[in-house]
């Protein structure tokens, strides 16, 4: 019946545009979590979450409750929250220790790290000839289809086929690398806290808007000002201001017109990057006692390779936004077609000087955290383009900003000099949008 | 800098994880008659916070700025188990000079998510002198809120505790640490907070 209605998915996404439904239709909504978000690599968590053999962390795949759990043998596995026998979720916090096995809190079955079964009460006289027997799959907790990690980073799919993580990842991998890089040791630990926000706005609304470059100097004009104000009181009276004003007041400073000098790199599946613009690379001792920390590790040549990424943020389609110059990252589960939940971390990179630490923690608080200085202002352009998306005002939201004008080399999009404002990403995410619920079509 | 909680796992909060009756009342009694030594303190502690609170409902944010001493921290932990504000995530941490930034913000007209009708109602109670620094006349104390809140057509509720550490001055007091332990500061937040709770 749904198909029915919505029949041809296609017509809803033109090249330059697409029609206000895919956004507003609870129909489609559905359809995407079963066709995209039940299928595709899903960030799940990083493995310093589950350091201890039954450490669990609740998380949602689409519409699946699932728990990443590490287990006595040190691996990270993703299951179904549900216990096989009548459906109770075996676990009912966000996180914790389950002990050497689960135990349901309905009839105490019981269930090893990986899922399988380890106990039923009184199992031999109560399902004694029954089809209900110890070999049977049935008896166990279900697994994800497939989980990996990448440095660190666990991801499940929903689905038996499908590309890899890696090659699904492909260049977007960069995400990753680059966070992890810059850690002396190679690798970040995660900062046991994470800040949740609730967006009333379709959940694609929030990653266009990550890598829209035209946004910020209006959306954040507020902001920008406050903070070069305030900024530049401090240098008067002091000599020089904390980097954590500089990564506010950059709203301000860093004008519409500029925003266009910056570039988007548009990768396959929906992934993008936009290039950094806060240059983040201040002279200060604690700066330089860290890039010695960097040259003691990896050497001259790569400290400077690492440090010259230039990348503010990572997309990576439909889930994932990664800030890793700062270390931090917002994940995104849709709750409903007009609600979407964001889990925002922050990471430690290992082995590198507290004072980095610091600075990048100050951005996740400002930024990041639920009294965030700017990203209040988002939410409120999220609910109100959600509402006037449900309208009848229009049928179609418009990519067309140099539509026509980007570089495309071996399928990646590049904006073209001097249009960093591009629509590009938007265009290339509804690309990928369009090509899974097409391909779920096949599937079914 | 004062950054320690007071209310660490030596000295729980009165009335918190205990049910029965009577050892409660003994401790209350007890807590009750140290406090009434100082009646004045007390009068004068409780009426800072409900000034406090109005200037928020009132929306004088540098009247409410200026209540901080210059060192002085608004903290909101993101955790209740946190002892400090340095060094770990908080939901706000901020020194004189962010708080001026968060209001420049707020009253900047193209700060867009202010432009809707808000207001809100603070209820400050429970007022619990924690000590007094007879020398300088410093003084630690609890108390207990509940804000309502409007947002265009919706209303929030939080509620939870502050922790003040006020130093004394000529006039009253000034504050050099405010701890806000929300008891909803671990739910996912439907939008944000924008000012100080």
């Amino acid at each position: 019946m749904l198909l029915e209605r919505i029949s041809n998915l296609a017509e809803l996404v033109e090249p330059d545009r697409v029609h206000r439904q895919v956004y507003t239709d609870a129909d489609i909504f559905r359809l995407e979590m079963e066709r995209i978000h039940e299928r595709v690599w899903i960030y799940c968590g990083h493995e310093s979450q589950v350091p201890k053999a039954g450490d669990y962390c609740a998380v949602q795949i689409g519409r699946q409750p699932m728990l990443m759990v590490r287990g006595n043998d040190r691996q990270v596995r993703v299951l179904y929250n549900r216990c096989p026998h009548r459906g109770n979720m075996m676990c009912g916090d966000r996180q914790g220790n389950t002990g050497d096995f689960f135990r349901c809190s309905y009839h105490a079955w019981t269930f090893h790290h990986d899922g399988k079964l380890k106990n039923i009460p009184m199992m031999e006289s109560g399902y004694d000839g029954t089809r209900l027997t110890r070999d049977n799959p049935d008896c166990n907790m279900k697994s994800a289809a497939r989980v990996e990690s990448y440095r660190g980073f666990v991801f499940a799919s929903l689905a038996d086929d499908g590309p890899s993580l890696t090659e699904f990842l492909g260049p977007s991998k960069i995400a990753f690398d680059d966070m992890c890089d810059r850690a002396p040791m190679g690798e970040v630990e995660i900062v046991p806290n994470c800040f949740r926000v609730i967006q009333n706005s379709n959940w694609k609304i929030f990653l266009e808007n990550q890598l829209d470059a035209l946004h910020p100097s209006v959306t954040h004009q507020s902001t920008g000002r406050a903070a070069l104000d305030v900024e530049n009181e401090i240098k008067k009276e002091t000599g020089h201001a904390p980097l954590s004003y500089h990564m506010l007041s950059a709203f301000a400073s860093v004008t519409i017109e500029k925003w266009d000098d910056f570039q988007t790199l548009n990768y396959p599946n929906g992934h993008c990057i936009l290039t950094g613009y806060m240059g983040l690379r201040p002279q200060d001792p604690d700066t330089l006692a860290y890039e010695q920390s960097l040259v003691d590790a990896y050497g001259e040549k790569r400290k400077d390779e690492i440090l010259s990424t230039n990348i503010h943020h990572v997309l990576i389609y439909p889930g994932l936004s990664v800030q890793s110059p700062l270390q931090q990252l917002r994940a995104v589960r849709p709750l409903g077609v007009d609600k979407t939940l964001t889990e925002i971390w922050h990471f430690r990179l290992k082995g590198a000087p507290e004072p980095i630490y610091r600075r990048a923690l100050a951005y996740y608080n400002l930024v990041n955290s639920p009294a965030t200085l700017v990203n209040a202002d988002d939410l409120e352009n999220f609910w109100k383009i959600h509402q006037g998306l449900s309208s009848d005002g229009g049928d179609w939201v418009n990519f067309q900003r140099h539509y026509g004008r980007d570089v495309e080399n071996n399928g990646v999009v590049q904006t073209g000099p001097g249009m960093g404002t591009s629509e590009a990403p938007m265009r290339n995410q509804m690309k990928a949008w369009a090509k899974y619920m097409k391909s779920g079509n096949e599937a079914h | 800098m004062p950054t320690e909680n007071s209310m660490t796992k030596e000295s729980p909060p009165i009335g918190i994880g205990k049910e029965s009756a009577s050892p409660v009342r003994t401790e209350l009694s007890v807590k009750s008659s140290a406090i009434t030594d100082d009646v004045r303190t007390q009068h004068a502690v409780a009426q800072f916070l409900y000034r406090q609170s109005e200037l928020l409902d009132a929306k004088l944010w540098q009247h409410y700025i200026d209540l901080f001493a210059d060192d002085g921290h608004y903290w909101m932990p993101a955790m209740p188990e946190q002892t400090t504000g340095e060094g770990v995530p908080s939901i706000f941490y901020e020194d004189k000079n962010l708080m001026r930034v968060r209001m420049k913000r707020v009253l900047h007209p193209d700060a867009w998510s202010q432009r809707p009708l808000w207001g809100t109602s603070h209820v400050v109670s429970n007022v619990v002198v924690e000590s007094i620094d007879a020398e300088s006349g410093d003084v630690t104390v609890r108390s207990r809120f509940h804000m309502l809140e409007l947002r265009r057509d919706n209303t929030r509720h939080f509620a939870g505790s502050y922790l003040h550490h006020l130093t004394q001055i000529a006039d009253g007091y000034l504050i050099r640490l405010q701890r806000v332990d929300m008891v909803n500061a671990q739910a996912p937040y439907d939008y944000v907070l924008q000012v100080w709770v």
